[in-house]
């Protein structure tokens, strides 16, 4: 059976991370070497490093949105109005039962469960204090049906949960619901607050790959030889996506044209990657984009700054991008950390300037360049001015073995 | 307690669940959702922070004395008289 495969473009980014809040000062910070990392306090844990973002919650929400919702959902309504805003959209208008929203999360709930067991620890356990929102609060769609309520969407709004691929799994998604005609406009991409619960700080400390440096900014360090983990984050980046068609109707400006994508999955541990099945991943969404390895010019990679993940991810890659030498390879964490279900479509968008500027950012906090990691490409502490820019790759990995990429083409009427 | 201090007590709690609205001229004798942004959940909210902040227990059956300033007062003051505040 022969799907038609309409062509879809992104046509709004709004975002939130921990060096910008909007696709400006994100764009400019990473251009200028500023991160966004600093200290904070953690239940139970102390003063730890993470990425913390500092929009203004109250520019769209009322305080008692803030109050009753989570801040993943907060996150997403921050950057879903802000994608509607940039996308120009005649949005009242809109019929609001032809949008979907599809919010990519790497998990949901355990910052609120966290909190109400904290709670009723000064009630000396007694679950009668358990607050009410608490179901409403963790269910699993949460961001998105937070973000349904607030614009009034009717059409179907649910997060997809892909541990760190899931950011790149909301745009996947949303891409093949509008190829399918399911809607006419998506806001999609992904969010985190991971920060907010001690869980994963200790999750990751016990695996002995939480980020540790005297200096937060160079705390998160891939491709370094002294990198020591992973520093976590929140963020959120949604994008507004359309079919071309659409969006040449109504005079759209267009960021980038979906080029192609690939989802797969290890099938071999719970934790450690598989360099093979992230090969493969890549091989596959360039194929589907109709390209070479050649034809790539960005790759923005994964990588977290774990010392064993680094190298398997640089493996990957090396035997895919062999003899291109005009592809230029990046990484957004060393800036923000890792945002989580956030990172595919944060570092996805710290790149899409590139289609104008031809300017690549640099992986910064790379002080001594891990030899395993030395990728040809790879553009190291200073961005790089590009011959050409007309395909950006973007891979997210997550754990339980599933790996996403993503790949975005340069618009050509 | 007195009746005063008792919707008083009720006023700081809504001030918390419902922190846009504007509380300084609700009517006693008015029903709180008539005038106020309120909903079940809301009324769900005050019914915990009675419970936390002053041990103070209302059960289902008796929610819709909590509809008002006037019927909260009424309700409540004795409750609060009886645990000793």
């Amino acid at each position: 059976m022969s799907i038609p495969s309409p062509r879809v473009v992104i046509t709004g980014v709004g975002l939130t991370a921990p060096n910008g809040n909007s696709l400006a000062e994100f764009r400019h910070n990473l251009l200028h070497g500023v991160a966004g990392v600093e200290r904070m306090d953690v239940r139970y844990m102390g003063n730890l490093i993470a990425g913390v973002c500092h929009y203004d919650p109250l520019k769209y929400q009322k305080k008692k949105e803030l109050r009753v919702g989570t801040r993943a959902g907060s996150i997403s309504i921050y950057c879903a109005r802000e994608a509607l805003a940039d996308c120009v959209i005649a949005w009242d208008a809109f019929p609001k039962d032809r949008v979907g929203i599809y919010i990519g999360t790497t998990e949901h709930g355990n910052v609120e469960t966290e909190n109400e067991i904290y709670a009723i620890s000064k009630f000396n356990y007694d679950t009668k204090y358990w607050s009410h929102y608490h179901n409403p609060r963790t269910v699993a769609n949460n961001p998105s049906g937070e973000t349904s309520l607030h614009l009034g969407v009717t059409g179907p709004a649910y997060t997809i949960g892909a541990a760190c691929a899931a950011g790149n799994l909301g745009l996947i998604h949303a891409t093949q619901m509008l190829r399918l005609g399911e809607v006419d406009l998506a806001l999609c991409g992904g969010v985190s607050e991971s920060i907010h619960t001690f869980g994963i700080f200790a999750g990751f400390k016990s695996q002995n790959a939480l980020a540790h440096h005297e200096d937060p900014k160079k705390a998160s360090r891939p491709f370094d030889r002294d990198r020591n983990g992973i520093v976590i984050s929140e963020g959120g980046c949604l994008y507004t996506l359309e079919r071309l068609d659409d969006a040449l109707a109504r005079g759209a400006k267009i960021y980038a044209e979906i080029g192609g994508y690939c989802v797969n999955s290890d099938a071999t541990d719970y934790v450690l990657p598989n360099p093979t099945r992230q090969a493969e991943c890549v091989r596959r969404a360039v194929a589907h984009a109709g390209l070479t390895p050649r034809d790539i010019h960005i790759v923005n990679t994964h990588a977290t700054a774990t010392p064993m993940g680094d190298i398997q991810e640089c493996q990957a890659l090396g035997s895919v991008f062999q003899d291109c030498p005009d592809t230029h390879i990046n990484n957004t964490k060393s800036f923000i950390g890792h945002c989580m279900g956030a990172a595919g479509a944060l570092e996805l968008a710290g790149n899409l300037p590139s289609f104008d500027d031809l300017i690549v950012h640099p992986t910064i906090n790379i002080d001594n360049l891990d030899p395993q990691c030395a990728l040809p490409g790879l553009v190291v502490n200073q961005p790089k001015k590009a011959a050409r820019v007309d395909a950006i790759l973007n891979n997210s990995f997550g754990m339980l073995g599933i790996n996403s990429t993503l790949i975005v083409k340069r618009f050509v009427p | 307690m007195t009746k005063d201090e008792c919707k008083q007590v009720v006023l700081d709690i809504i001030a918390d669940i419902a922190p846009d609205e504007d509380i300084s001229n609700v009517k006693p004798d008015v029903r709180l959702r008539d005038q106020l942004q309120l909903d079940s959940m809301d009324f769900l909210d005050i019914v915990m922070e009675l419970r936390k902040r002053h041990g103070l227990e209302v059960p289902e059956a008796d929610y819709p004395q909590l509809a008002s300033l006037d019927s909260c007062a009424a309700y409540l003051t004795p409750k609060f008289t009886a645990l000793g505040k």
